[in-house]
């Protein structure tokens, strides 16, 4: 079976403040409408490599990427490319809830309003798909005037995806996000990444190794900066080609 | 309090003089309010509060006093103040917090607090010997000379600009207020978390979109209780305005003209009060500054206490 | 101009105002502290404080008498406010922690902080001038610690609640009674930052004038004699400025700089032992 890629990542390193080597040549390829997991231990670049896709690191100063990573035919490491209207068409997800001191209409629209869109009906439409996407409208459709502080973790988390939602990206990137949420917000928020794929396509960091096998379809095993193993979910968990993703898996070491 | 097994008398020593040393706040609270209040008790008698407050008299020899004059130049000047520090505190902290690179975080942080730390009689000296002359030579005649067409505005400016007036006052007042505004709100943007910052950059925010859509909203109560606190300050202050105020007792609706606060008031003609009412009315204004920077103060708590505990959730 | 562009723009205007009121803060610092130098400068010499002053008009005399009585009445006030604050903040932080009466006090402490200093110098003159019949350097010292005792108390109580409880229960289980596990380990951990908040309240209190105009008042003669009125440097600044005399202005001036020098010069100590300390 053919699969697009969208986005392709080719001999990637990165420096954090000048010199600290983090990830050491990454090649991988994150395909379209599929979620891609990133396993591996803690602290080992899987976050780092994440941030990587929409520039957070630009954030900090005397970072540096060194390679390739081609979105729609464009290296998107390079100097001249509009960070701020990629991060528009690539969107994250973060580890804790993150709604702004706002209300729940005002929070998803954000986005929108940023890009310009004024205008109330269509600022409305496109609030309410997103929160519907967000598997999260039915939940919040009378009190969307209300303040987001107001919502459960859970609920916060399902909003600040239906917010990275509405602006439409064609990426969306997960770090870590149901780490800090209870089990049943974390089997909505799964069910909705099986979902939302068929219209985006999804990379997620994810510590929990079983997760990634319930909601993956791709896993990259990331270990000490370098890209170990990747592979198609089922084989990497079933039959791994690398010594040290079977001892990942297998639990040897965290 | 831990229990040991025997009751240690030197413990209970120890404990009893700290105690003493705290509660020497609680009696001097009460103290300050009862004498305050005693010593006007004179002026209280025989003006009244209504008309003391709303009396524009101020002559010793007729012996009749009335607040009037002072309170306006103690809001007059501090609001002047006010309308000019905040932009720039917040200003500063905008740039403290998100724009400057690394290496000037600190140095700008120290000369935040230098300025703070700078006591109000050089403020005052410098106002008189170095600011002064300027605004009387070329700031306010050029004022003056911009406005003289406006309706309304060319009001403000009116009088012979001498430097000596509610306009350099206000201006010394506005520097002294700004390293204070300015570390209270660096302080209260800090506690936006990282996280969510992150958040508004990566829907492609710009530096300046975050700053005005997420962090200043998530921290306007701290911002809000700092500008309230710094407002407090301006109340009190004395030696800074003292010098470049004058101390003519009027309502003027000129900036260029001298007037009176509490402060200067009272510094100035505290040790020249010859009689038992003249005394007690500098007293009773002195009062009367007292509930003003206490209400004020409550007022900035309320607010900062709204933002801690909203902070802890 | 497309949407993205005019976002640009004023992102980069916004950002240039603030940097803007940057150099506004830092224009005011080095105009106001450069002519503190330069003017004080102008007007040093080893006359200022050798020499008590002259009689009003005549040239020359010096501010022995105000050096030496503003370094009095600070070191009095010192001498009683530091110890009370840094008591009074132990018995919230230690004994009164978690209780009611301990926020009471913080409170009433911030209270006292915010009161304008001229009011407390009416304060103490009701109640130590007025009934002894004449001003005192007594009255100023206690006016002044009673500005620094509510700074030195709340400093104390945060870095003392900042020394983790498990380090008194280290001590406790030692067997050592509560007031030694206070003096010997809680004092020890928290000590840098109480010095520090000991240094910024004696910068606060040595640059203050008000309070002392109507308490220790003024004295052109030396005198070390603290029942009477004593000379300090921040009200001879006061009056020497406000008055006819050039010569009075010059060494106002003088004065000036060598207070800021002072108040600088701790501030700068205090902040630099913060960093200092927890670099390591």
């Amino acid at each position: 079976m053919r699969m697009d890629v969208e986005i392709e990542v080719r001999g990637l390193n990165f420096y954090y403040t000048g010199n600290v080597h983090v990830l050491k040549g990454i090649n991988l390829s994150a395909y379209k409408n599929v979620v891609t997991a990133l396993i591996g231990p803690s602290g080992c670049g899987k976050t780092t490599l994440l941030r990587c896709f929409n520039r957070m690191h630009d954030l900090y100063p005397k970072n540096r990427y060194e390679g390739e990573i081609v979105f729609q035919g464009k290296n998107i490491l390079s100097k001249d490319v509009d960070v701020i209207n990629l991060r528009s068409r690539i969107g994250m997800v973060f580890q804790k809830p993150t709604p702004f001191p706002m209300t729940i209409f005002d929070n998803v629209a954000y986005g929108l309003k940023l890009k310009g869109i004024n205008k109330r009906t269509e600022l409305s439409e496109r609030v309410e798909n997103a929160l519907k996407n967000s598997a999260i409208w039915d939940e919040v459709k009378d009190k969307l005037n209300v303040s987001a502080y107001e919502l459960s973790g859970g609920q916060q988390q399902r909003l600040v995806i239906a917010r990275a939602l509405a602006v439409e990206p064609e990426v969306l990137l997960f770090d870590e996000p149901t780490s800090a949420l209870d089990p049943i917000s974390t089997s909505k928020i799964e069910e909705l990444l099986a979902q939302l794929k068929s219209k985006i396509t999804i990379i997620i960091v994810t510590h929990n190794m079983q997760q990634a096998a319930r909601v993956s379809d791709w896993t990259g095993f990331v270990m000490l900066g370098k890209l170990i193993e990747f592979d198609k979910t089922d084989k990497m968990f079933t039959a791994p080609s690398e010594k040290l993703t079977e001892e990942y898996i297998t639990g040897r070491f965290g | 309090m831990p229990r040991t097994a025997k009751r240690n008398p030197v413990d209970t020593i120890f404990a009893s003089v700290t105690a003493i040393a705290s509660f020497s706040v609680i009696i001097f609270i009460i103290g300050i309010l009862y004498v305050l209040i005693s010593e006007s008790s004179l002026a209280i008698g025989k003006f009244g509060v209504i008309k003391f407050l709303t009396s524009t008299d101020w002559d010793p020899v007729k012996e009749s006093f009335g607040a009037l004059t002072n309170i306006y130049g103690t809001l007059i000047t501090t609001f002047l103040s006010l309308i000019v520090a905040i932009p720039v505190a917040v200003g500063i902290a905008v740039f403290v917090t998100e724009i400057s690179p690394k290496f000037l975080k600190g140095p700008i942080g120290i000369a935040i607090e230098l300025l703070a730390a700078i006591p109000s009689i050089i403020y005052g000296m410098w106002g008189l010997f170095t600011l002064s002359p300027i605004m009387s030579s070329y700031v306010e005649p050029f004022m003056k000379k911009v406005t003289a067409g406006i309706p309304l505005i060319n009001i403000l400016f009116r009088g012979t600009p001498m430097g000596i007036d509610i306009l350099t006052a206000s201006v010394i007042l506005s520097i002294m207020i700004i390293p204070f505004t300015a570390s209270i709100s660096r302080d209260s943007f800090n506690l936006t978390p990282a996280v969510v910052k992150e958040s508004a950059y990566a829907l492609g925010a710009t530096k300046w979109e975050v700053v005005k859509n997420v962090v200043i909203p998530y921290s306007k109560l701290g911002v809000f209780g700092g500008i309230v606190l710094s407002l407090g300050r301006a109340l009190g202050e004395t030696m800074a305005v003292a010098f470049v105020l004058g101390n003519n007792h009027r309502i003027t609706t000129s900036l260029l003209d001298a007037a009176a606060t509490i402060t200067v008031t009272l510094a100035n003609e505290f040790t020249e009060a010859d009689r038992d009412i003249y005394l007690s009315s500098l007293f009773y204004l002195a009062l009367v500054l007292f509930v003003m920077s206490f209400i004020t103060l409550a007022i900035a708590k309320i607010f900062l206490l709204k933002a801690e505990r909203k902070y802890s959730r | 101009m497309t949407r993205e562009q005019t976002r640009k723009i004023e992102n980069i205007f916004a950002l240039t105002l603030s940097a803007l009121a940057a150099l506004i803060g830092l224009f005011w610092l080095v105009f106001i502290l450069g002519d503190v130098i330069v003017q004080g400068i102008k007007a040093l010499n080893l006359s200022l404080f050798i020499n008590d002053p002259a009689p009003a008009g005549v040239e020359g005399g010096g501010l022995r008498n105000a050096f030496v009585g503003q370094l009095i009445i600070t070191l009095c006030a010192t001498l009683i406010g530091v110890p009370v604050g840094v008591l009074a903040g132990t018995f919230l932080a230690e004994y009164a922690r978690g209780r009611k009466i301990a926020r009471v006090i913080s409170v009433l402490a911030d209270i006292m902080v915010s009161v304008p200093s001229i009011v407390i110098g009416t304060f103490i003159y009701a109640i130590l001038v007025k009934p002894v019949g004449h001003f005192s350097g007594w009255a100023g010292a206690i006016a002044l610690a009673i500005i620094m005792i509510p700074v030195v108390l709340r400093t104390t109580e945060n870095m003392l609640s900042l020394v983790p409880w498990t380090l008194r229960e280290a001590a406790f289980a030692l067997g050592a009674p509560y007031y030694k596990v206070i003096i010997q380990v809680v004092y020890r951990g928290a000590a840098t930052g109480i010095l520090t908040g000991i240094l910024l309240s004696i910068a606060r209190v040595a640059g203050e004038t008000a309070p002392l105009l109507f308490t220790s008042f003024n004295n052109s003669f030396f005198s070390l004699d603290m029942k009477q009125p004593i000379s300090s440097l921040t009200v001879t600044i006061f009056q020497y400025a406000m008055g006819p005399y050039d010569n009075w202005h010059a060494q106002a001036w003088a004065a000036s700089l060598m207070i800021t020098l002072f108040i600088l010069f701790l501030t700068l100590l205090g902040r630099f032992i913060i960093k200092w300390r927890y670099k390591g």
